[in-house]
């Protein structure tokens, strides 16, 4: 147990997806005007996040690691070149289900989530938390641990972007410095702030 | 869009529409790869060849292409090109392909590709395209070398691995900025250098959400 509560610290402060690895930042940036939206977003990377990274580890160890065709009487066969294309359709797949299961039962949730359901596709935060998962050899409870807490640290930063964000648009900043510039000033100050964390281990 | 001449498609993006500082794609599996200069050379090169092909691809399949599919097509066909790339780069550059560890793969998600290919080959000939993918790839090269440069020459003294200026620890003069090496300083770069080029190119200058009325010194008195 204790082993999965430091798995989860360390995915949300310590390893934080956006301001550690700059993964999902073409979202990050465009989508961190309000925070309301931002705060939508970040559900939405959380739910798709702690769904693929799990089915992705499955479809990793049980069908492309080399030698997992075993059963299947192949033991020669090593399917993992295979992976980028795999993730990235499972990725599609699921949030295209997601999107059909929401509408169906819950249409609140749905309305709300609105058109950042199908962007997440290209978010690269989710293949990169695919990747993660298989480079490091996550098994299938920590990888469902590895999801949930990536996706919370992402929408941690998002919102807090965000926050940021709305009060920073009544400051007197240079020209050529509004907009995209200060924003990355900004998101350059949290990520040197979430370092602080970088010390602590459970 | 028959009289864009290919020069203008190969150049544009460079400087005055640049990928990262202007249209805000591909930024990132970018960033983490710009510690040293040899790893980012490598991650342009594939960015850049995945960028052309990709284009080059999409445009020539563009007519066979029902819409309501496109973007499964045009994710597949970048997917393919990507692992192409990955498996050449274990073939012949294990080492740099272990420090990238999974940004190679993130180039499918790097928005860019995806942009281009949505943005532009969907609409134009094959040659075309191809010059844009390579120019749009240029422009996302030269902002990621100016900040590995950067970043490698005053965080470790060195570039490309070659020392030019000995750290204190090794007996030389040159005492290390450890910041530089970190996250924090590629956004600081970044956001700098968009200042800097927006400093030259005034008419990239974003107008302003917000506008703060004038001070009036007189009602003071």
């Amino acid at each position: 147990m204790e082993h999965y509560i430091s798995l989860i610290i360390k995915a949300i402060f310590v390893e934080n997806m956006a301001l550690a690895f700059f993964l999902g930042m073409c979202t990050f940036l465009a989508i961190s005007k309000k925070v309301e939206a931002a705060f939508g977003l970040g559900i939405a990377v959380v739910v798709v996040l702690t769904l693929t990274v799990p089915v992705n580890n499955l479809i990793y160890n049980e069908i492309l690691r080399d030698g997992a065709l075993a059963w299947a009487g192949l033991p020669d066969v090593d399917l993992s070149f295979l992976g980028l294309l795999t993730y990235i359709g499972v990725i599609a797949a699921m949030v295209q289900i997601m999107e059909m299961v929401l509408d169906k039962y819950v249409p609140a949730l749905y309305a709300a989530l609105g058109v950042f359901l199908p962007l997440i596709t290209v978010n690269c935060a989710i293949l990169g938390a695919s990747l993660f998962m298989v480079e490091r050899d996550y098994t299938f409870g920590e990888s469902v641990v590895y999801g949930f807490g990536a996706g919370v640290g992402w929408a941690l930063a998002i919102v807090a972007l965000a926050g940021i964000r709305e009060k920073l648009k009544y400051s007197d900043v240079p020209e050529g410095l509004r907009g995209l510039g200060i924003t990355f000033i900004t998101v350059g100050l949290m990520s040197l702030g979430f370092m602080s964390f970088s010390g602590i281990s459970l | 869009m028959a009289e864009t001449s290919a020069k203008q498609v190969l150049f544009e993006p460079v400087f005055n529409n640049n990928p990262i500082a202007l249209q805000i794609l591909g930024i990132c599996s970018a960033l983490a790869v710009t510690t040293s200069l040899s790893v980012t050379l490598v991650m342009c090169a594939s960015v850049i060849a995945v960028t052309a092909f990709s284009n080059l691809a999409v445009s020539l399949v563009r007519m066979q292409i029902p819409n309501s599919i496109r973007i499964i097509v045009q994710m597949t066909i970048i997917a393919s090109l990507v692992i192409v790339v990955d498996q050449v780069l274990k073939a012949y550059a294990y080492e740099i392909s272990k420090q990238l560890s999974v940004f190679v793969g993130l180039i499918i998600t790097n928005c860019i590709v995806m942009g281009r290919a949505e943005g532009f080959a969907m609409n134009n000939g094959p040659w075309l395209s191809f010059l844009d993918g390579i120019g749009n790839g240029l422009g996302y090269s030269v902002l990621l070398l100016i900040v590995a440069f950067c970043r490698e020459l005053i965080g470790a003294g060195s570039l490309m691995g070659y020392t030019l200026m000995p750290l204190v620890n090794e007996g030389g003069w040159y005492v290390p900025n450890g910041l530089l090496l970190l996250p924090p300083s590629a956004f600081f770069i970044i956001g700098l250098l968009i200042w800097g080029l927006r400093a030259w190119k005034p008419e990239q200058v974003e107008a302003p959400d917000y506008k703060m009325s004038r001070h009036k010194v007189k009602e003071a008195f």
